[in-house]
């Protein structure tokens, strides 16, 4: 579904800075890319995945920009089990058994 | 005529704009180019400490527990020389409403917002600041605005702040998310114009009032449990206001010989505002790309006069490397049941080799836990480092690079601490103050202001200013 309804909850994304407007006081690789945003809020209408959309923030302030996902989650997890770590307890618990014997 | 909204404008307009948004007459303390009145100012601006405590438990913020971490202290003994190794404990400020300590510095910003009856609060943060703020918010009925700096230019974004963006949704504020760059600021500006909200600055007088209950209690907590004073109260330090607020506070529990001890995560050598260097840290507060910057020059700030002067109050700074942060977390988990960090978790690293210098029936306090979250968390934070080719391995940590390798210990006693040179950071301090201020004499008052902002003597600043040259000074 790449078309949203007026009232969904969409990401919006637009430029607020581009290179030439930014902060003189940057590194190289930050100066020659925009300054980006993306904010989330409900549709003021029905528009499609790329095109110029005004949303109505939890803030209530209007903001435009372009839709890019509808219905925005979070995905970030725990990660997976991490080799480096995973011995850590088993160690620490054999040095409290040592310290007691 | 519509407000010109370039960078250059809005940064030129941004006096007037945080005056209207914070509600404080800077000027009324300011005194010369150099002195300002900070104790008047915090006395003037702020609250008083049973204000704060009064502020804080209609929202249900502090009174936190004090727990004791009985294994670790274990092995720090087994890994010190004989009756050597202090009890270490921890104030568990992951039980404030939103998960950390922030709570308290946003509690009294937020009331202060409602009672002069701003519409709403907006805080430029990346860190658990923005959550406590958004909570206060919710509870006090004020809108908000976070905003945030979350991706690079490949939108890719941390994981521990992606997880924050989250929390600050979840308690119903706009969240503003940028990409890398310190122009975070501007739009914070921005939006404070066009919104006409409060700034809720974590450097106001109001956020570090509010960080003072916390120094308070705990020494408190530690007296009333072992009947004496702690030896040393370790503090995460990145923008000076945990360490300002919480020797504020223990300060006025009258705890004089209590040593005051900052530690952060080494990051040496990643550029802050870098869009390549942004996601190859695994650490995205609490580290000396904010502690020391902060702390050479305070008024770097989103207000004129920045309440977080860590200089005035830090006894040692210390490092500790990432990898160890995490190791530690692990073990506080594993050992202790307390799942609580990463981040939070550095002045815990620090602790363990400074109990080891300590007698057995000393106190160390460890001064904050931070609520544990999907991205905010050892597994994700290591995984998302190696997905950016940092080299992940068990280890010497001393031997790790930030950016480049992160290196778990491979054993407890390999936890140590890296003393970074105070002396060197108020000299530094001294150093701006004066290129800043542009000034060619110092006074009397200016040289006393920078012995208090330094806790040096007046002799001391004087020599500085000496070796530093071509600045008189004009006192007695």
């Amino acid at each position: 579904m790449d078309k949203c309804q007026q009232g969904d909850w969409v990401e919006i994304h637009y430029i607020v800075l581009d290179p030439a407007s930014r902060s003189g006081d940057l590194p190289a690789e930050t100066r020659k890319v925009p300054l980006e945003c993306r904010i989330n809020g409900w549709a003021l209408s029905s528009k499609r995945i790329g095109e110029e959309i005004e949303i109505r923030t939890p803030a209530n302030r209007t903001v435009k920009g372009t839709l890019v996902r509808i219905n925005p989650g979070y995905e970030h997890t725990f990660g997976p089990a991490v080799p480096e770590l995973s011995s850590i307890g088993a160690e620490l618990r054999a040095m409290l058994r040592e310290g007691e014997s | 005529m519509p407000r010109d909204l370039s960078y250059k404008a809005v940064m030129a307009r941004r006096g007037e704009i945080m005056k209207r948004a914070l509600g404080i007459e800077y000027d009324e303390f300011i005194q010369t180019k150099i002195a300002f009145d900070y104790e008047g100012m915090m006395r003037k601006a702020g609250y008083s400490l049973d204000e704060v405590r009064k502020i804080q438990r209609e929202t249900g913020v502090g009174n936190t527990p004090l727990l004791e971490l009985k294994n670790i202290t274990r092995l720090v003994r087994q890994t010190s020389p004989k009756g050597f190794g202090a009890r270490i404990v921890v104030k568990d400020e992951a039980a404030n409403p939103s998960g950390s300590f922030k709570d308290r510095r946003a509690s009294v910003s937020v009331y202060h917002a409602a009672k002069l009856g701003y519409p709403g609060v907006i805080a430029a943060t990346s860190g658990n600041y923005g959550a406590a703020v958004a909570s206060q918010a919710a509870m006090r009925n004020l809108r908000c605005i976070v905003v945030q700096e979350v991706f690079d230019s490949r939108q890719m974004g941390q994981p521990e702040i992606i997880e924050k963006s989250r929390k600050c949704e979840a308690y119903g504020a706009e969240v503003v998310r940028l990409s890398v760059g310190p122009e975070l600021f501007y739009v914070a500006l921005v939006l404070l114009e066009e919104t006409g909200f409060f700034n809720a600055s974590l450097y106001s007088p109001f956020g570090i009032s509010g960080v003072e209950t916390l120094g308070y209690e705990l020494v408190q907590q530690v007296r009333e449990r072992y009947g004496k004073d702690p030896a040393y109260i370790v503090v995460t330090h990145a923008g000076g206001g945990n360490v300002t607020g919480t020797a504020r506070g223990a300060l006025k529990a009258g705890a004089k010989n209590t040593r005051i001890i900052g530690a952060s995560v080494d990051l040496s050598g990643l550029h802050m505002a870098s869009d390549i260097d942004f996601n190859r840290k695994s650490f995205t507060t609490g580290h000396t790309g904010f502690g020391v910057p902060f702390a050479t020059w305070p008024d770097r700030a989103d207000v004129p006069k920045n309440a977080a002067r860590p200089l005035r109050y830090l006894d040692r700074y210390v490092t500790v490397t990432q990898g160890e942060v995490f190791y530690v977390t692990e073990a506080l988990a594993q050992l202790e049941g307390l799942e609580r960090g990463p981040a939070g978790n550095t002045s815990l690293a620090a602790a363990i080799p400074l109990a080891r210098e300590l007698p057995e029936d000393e106190i160390v306090v460890v001064q904050e836990t931070e609520y544990t979250g999907a991205g905010k968390h050892p597994q994700a934070q290591l995984a998302f480092a190696r997905a950016n080719g940092i080299e992940i391995r068990r280890g010497d940590p001393r031997e790790s690079t930030p950016g480049k390798s992160i290196i778990i210990p491979e054993h407890f006693s390999q936890l140590n601490v890296v003393e970074m040179d105070l002396d060197r950071m108020r000299r530094s301090y001294i150093r701006n103050c004066i290129e800043r201020s542009g000034v060619a004499e110092i006074n009397e008052a200016e040289l006393k202001f920078l012995a208090e902002e330094t806790r040096e003597t007046e002799a001391y600043v004087a020599e500085v200013i000496k070796e530093l040259g071509g600045v008189r000074i004009n006192a007695s």
